[in-house]
């Protein structure tokens, strides 16, 4: 046939026409921008088709948020309208699924039943939402956040008000949550995971995170895990695995997406995670090319727009034959919820290779985070003040060599790149006489030089005269630089009293106090108010917070295992081998036939490979195995015993001797005392150890003036002693004084244990904390106040009331039993699950 | 999908954040399995270098646990004693797929048959 071709022709067949014919399948954000990007090298190329399921032009689907906050309409969000494909002579199939690829024939096969053959075919099918297969998954009312239909959906759902149930807390659930807050719903998130978005933000951006969601309203709850939805004929509500129910009329799900990679698997093309392509986007057959979030390259597979663009560029010069080639990407995050600023890119895993800086401005919320590995930034977590992060992302992708502003590097680009390089002193002296120093206080710069050279030679001088770092400390670096500018060689030094640790520059009874007056009551909280100069703290330090909480908030506080030593964990003792050793309590020391057979029995059920009395009056058993400790503690626990807390910061034994009861120099009844002092302060957290003693007569045979409290009963009452230790540095108690009544003795012991609670430094002993505070201060606590006293006992009970339970018996009935079991074990060739 | 080179031990969120778990491998060492506050998840033979401790009883911080006898601190990364202190102890590699636990089958059933 002798037909004219014409050269315009929308192709249905490839042979004979001059232009090849391009098809695409997806008019996402890929596929239409690798148009733009060919049509700008060499508009005549190609005669170009694009296939799309959605009913409509080329949009922005990242700014769906926007659209379902209200912020933005779908016209403002169009990236490319009809005229765009009509002037390129683009044919727009859309609201057409493209349901087959035939390779032998070059042809593609749509939903409608249309048959379009290609020269060159483009997949571009973007990702599919993921959908955790619960029962009631496929309810009317739960919906995913992809496409404009379903941010319709979810506008018409929220115009009824009612309670949406966000699942997943990462970027596009926390958005899907923001926008339908905002239009009137009450809104529940669930997060699988501990902390939100915790691909991009580490523990303490996704803390700060919560906290500000949580006070704007939104429920928000981590570590839950969706069993199922609930609702006949339409979603009522959501039941998590731990039994909690929460009401619902709409249900988002955000857990994750999938490459879209059906077509391309059907096809026969290489698929992994995703469609597999080379550097220049081509897939295992070379007629075919794919883009955007369906592909994996190198490995990786991306969810975010800034890779696509660099697949796109790389695609057209490939498609126009200058290929250049894509190595893949570094990619960045920011959250689009109005008023809050998260950014994160890179690495922030950290290591022993890499260092932290990290810096806290708890007044301003903000948390900044930097990793640095040989002298070349590889990551950052900002939230709050983010407008250095595309400063941080330079940095990152450029590898620049960052030694030379190290220093200033966390306090971003504009003091990086000034004069005050380097020194931190130097940097203090660049400021105005202006700067504020201590927000706390509203002390100037100018204030506090005029304090020094009036005389302040030190921090604490500075503190008494211009209150500057006098109250929450975190402006103390300041200070101190002032104080070293000012005063030069005739300064002292930084004040001799020693941080908590090396996370920070605050003192124990900084930190104390601060968790007191701002009422902190988690540890993320404190590291954030206190500007701990690192992520999550080290083994020095989380153990003391997570005591000091508890001490300061006995009914709100939520214990942190992950913060506690091994044995007050495991509520055993760890043994050189790993084993165990397990103490029951026995009340001042005295026991009965039952309990010793329950013991015995014990032992022998358990191959306990010593039992030996120990020298705080009771039984130890050792070599008891991790996996065996709940049912040791159930089975002593059957027989009336509870934990001895022979591994606990915390009260350990009361010692008695026989007494009135039996002893011929008996004065009072020392063992019934012992056993009602050890019924009053069993199971009590402390700033370590303690011990107690009760003996009949001054022989003193249970040894109570090396005790913490020591009790010695005379005729004419109960001479009270404390600030004993017979450990390593052995020292005698002091005399605290004398009371009548065994209600006394009580009282007074009650009231000293909690002084010592509230105020000893985390691993002081009694001993250490009374030579340092001094025994005369304790005696004007506890003996010349009595106001004072009967308040501090009843702190005391308050807090036994709600923290004094065995520890034994919450174990054995299943908690934790994580911490217990085993994740899984290998047999060679074969795994076998224990859950 | 247990493959030859990948071992599945099962799901993330078995390892509480900077907590720890065990994996007896049978007739060889138990491994400890850590997860950090980032939620990257390192492996390590249960052995403290200097005395054996078993380290999966021991607190992570950052990368890095604290060993619960004495305190060393070994790396999760290397394996490596940090500070002042010197020894080493085997990595093993592990990878997270799908929201899964992937140990490598080798390093793992090394010296075990
Ligand atoms: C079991 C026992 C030894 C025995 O077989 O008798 C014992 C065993 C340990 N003692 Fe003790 N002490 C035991 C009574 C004592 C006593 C005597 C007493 O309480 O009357 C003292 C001296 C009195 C005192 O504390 O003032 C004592 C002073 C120490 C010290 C030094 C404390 C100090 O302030 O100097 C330590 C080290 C520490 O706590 O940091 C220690 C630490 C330990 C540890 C926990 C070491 C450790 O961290 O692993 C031992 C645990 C072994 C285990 O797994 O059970 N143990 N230890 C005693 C348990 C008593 C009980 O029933 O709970
Ligand atoms: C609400 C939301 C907010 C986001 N926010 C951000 C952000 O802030 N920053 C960021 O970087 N990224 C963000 N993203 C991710 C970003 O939108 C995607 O990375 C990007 O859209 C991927 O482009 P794509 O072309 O690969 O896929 P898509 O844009 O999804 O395009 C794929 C298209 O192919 C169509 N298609 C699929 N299969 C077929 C078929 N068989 N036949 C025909 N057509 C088909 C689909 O209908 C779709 O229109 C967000 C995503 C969402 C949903
Ligand atoms: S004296 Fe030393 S060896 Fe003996 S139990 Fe106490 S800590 Fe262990
Ligand atoms: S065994 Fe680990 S520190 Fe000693």
């Amino acid at each position: 046939m002798n037909a004219p071709v014409s050269i315009d022709a929308k192709s249905n067949g490839s042979g004979g026409y001059l232009r090849e014919h391009l098809v695409v399948i997806g008019n996402g954000m890929a596929g239409c921008r690798t148009v733009e990007e060919i049509l700008s090298r060499d508009a005549d190329r190609y005669t170009i088709t694009i296939f799309g399921a959605e009913p409509r032009v080329n949009y922005d689907r990242i700014m769906l948020s926007p659209v379902l906050a209200g912020e933005k309409s779908f016209e403002e969000i169009i990236i490319n309208d009809q005229s765009w494909y009509d002037d390129n002579d683009i044919e727009l199939v859309s609201g057409d699924k493209v349901i087959a690829i035939k390779r032998e024939a070059k042809e593609i096969v749509s939903e409608s039943g249309r048959v379009t053959s290609y020269d060159r075919l483009l997949i571009a099918t973007g990702s599919d939402p993921f959908i955790i297969p619960v029962p009631g998954h496929d309810l009317p009312g739960v919906i995913t956040f992809r496409d404009l239909d379903d941010v319709d959906k979810m506008l018409s759902a929220a115009g009824k008000g009612g309670h949406a149930v966000v699942i997943g807390g990462g970027l596009l659930g926390l958005e899907a949550a923001h926008g339908l807050h905002l239009q009137g719903m009450n809104v529940t998130v669930l997060h699988l995971m501990p902390t939100l978005m915790e691909r991009q933000l580490d523990e303490a951006a996704g803390f700060l995170l919560k906290s500000e969601l949580e006070q704007r309203g939104q429920t928000i709850l981590t570590g839950a895990d969706t069993a199922e939805i609930l609702g006949d004929g339409h979603v009522t509500g959501v039941k998590l695995k731990d039994g909690t129910e929460i009401a619902a009329d709409l249900v988002v799900m955000a857990v994750g997406i999938r490459p879209a990679v059906a077509l391309a698997k059907n096809a026969d093309l290489e698929v992994e995670r995703g469609i597999v392509v080379d550097d220049h986007m081509v897939t295992s057959d070379p007629a075919i090319m794919a883009v955007g979030e369906c592909v994996q390259h190198r490995g990786a597979v991306y969810g975010l727009v800034a890779p696509l663009w660099e697949m796109c560029r790389a695609l057209a010069d490939q498609a126009t034959e200058n290929p250049s080639g894509y190595a893949g990407s570094v990619t960045s995050t920011k959250l689009k919820v109005s008023g809050i600023n998260v950014f994160s890119a890179g690495d922030f895993s950290g290591g022993e290779d890499c260092e932290d800086i990290v810096m806290r401005d708890a007044s301003r919320g903000i948390y900044k985070r930097v990793v640095v590995k040989e002298n070349k930034l590889i990551g950052a977590v900002l939230y709050g003040d983010t407008a250095d992060g595309s400063w941080y992302f330079d940095l990152l992708k450029t590898q620049e060599d960052i030694s030379d502003i190290r220093e200033a590097l966390i306090f971003g680009q504009a003091f990086a790149s000034g004069d005050a390089l380097g020194d931190p002193d130097s940097a203090v002296a660049a400021l105005s006489d202006n700067a504020e120093i201590c927000g706390c206080n509203g002390v100037s710069k100018g204030q506090v030089v005029a304090c020094i050279n009036a005389g302040a030679g030190d921090l604490d001088a500075v503190r008494a005269s211009c209150k500057a770092s006098a109250s929450c400390g975190s402006c103390t670096g300041l200070v101190e630089s002032l104080l070293a500018i000012t005063l030069g060689d005739e300064y002292g030094g930084a004040r001799a009293e020693t941080p908590m640790c090396k996370c920070t520059s605050f003192t124990h009874e900084d930190v104390r106090r601060n968790v007191v007056e701002k009422q902190l009551k988690s540890i993320p909280e404190v590291m954030q108010e206190l500007h701990w100069t690192t992520p999550d703290g080290c083994s020095s330090c989380r153990p003391a917070l997570n005591y000091y909480l508890l001490c300061a908030w006995p009914s709100e506080h939520e214990e942190d295992p992950q913060s506690r030593f091994v044995n007050e964990r495991m509520h055993a003792n760890i043994q050189k081998d790993g084993t165990y050793s397990v103490v029951p309590r026995m009340w001042g020391g005295v026991t009965t036939p039952n309990e010793l057979r329950a013991i015995a029995d014990a032992a022998d059920k358990y191959e306990a490979r010593l039992v030996k009395v120990t020298g705080g009056q009771r039984l130890d058993l050792f070599g008891i195995k991790k996996e065996d400790l709940p049912a040791i503690w159930a089975d002593l626990n059957a027989a009336g015993m509870v934990s001895g807390h022979a591994y606990g910061k915390s009260l350990r034994t009361v010692k008695t001797c026989v007494g009135s009861e039996w002893c011929r120099f008996g004065t009072q009844d020392s063992t019934g005392l012992g056993i009602k002092t050890e019924r009053m302060t069993w199971g009590s957290w402390m700033p370590h150890k303690f011990k107690i003693a009760v003996s009949g007569c001054p022989r003193n045979c249970a040894e109570a003036t090396i005790k913490d409290f020591g009790i010695i009963c005379v005729d004419s009452g109960y001479e009270l002693m404390v600030g004993g230790n017979g450990g390593i540095k052995l020292r005698g108690t002091d005399f605290l004084c004398k009371v009548e009544t065994e209600e006394e003795a009580l009282e007074y012991c009650a009231a000293f244990i909690q002084l010592y609670r509230e105020e000893a430094r985390y691993l002081d002993r009694t001993a250490p904390w009374i030579e340092r505070v001094g025994l005369e201060y304790v005696k004007s606590r506890i003996v010349e106040d009595d106001d004072g006293r009967l308040k501090l006992a009843q702190r005391f009970l308050h807090a036994q009331s709600i923290l004094q339970k065995d520890p034994w018996e919450e174990r054995a009935a299943g908690k934790d039993a994580h911490l217990h079991k085993h994740i899984a074990e290998i047999r060679p060739f074969a795994v076998v699950e224990a859950g | 999908m247990n493959d030859a080179k990948w071992i599945d031990i099962g799901p993330v969120d078995q390892l509480l954040t900077l907590g720890a778990r065990t994996l007896p491998v049978q007739g060889g060492e138990e491994i400890a399995i850590f997860r950090t506050s980032n939620g990257s998840v390192h492996a390590l033979i249960n052995k403290c270098p200097h005395k054996q401790g078993p380290l999966s009883q021991g607190i992570v911080h950052d990368t890095s646990v604290t060993c619960p006898l004495h305190n060393w601190r070994i790396s999760l990364l290397t394996g490596e004693a940090l500070g002042e202190d010197k020894g080493c102890v085997p990595v093993i590699p592990v990878k997270i797929d799908g929201g899964r636990i992937y140990i490598d089958r080798a390093a793992t059933l090394a010296g075990v048959m």
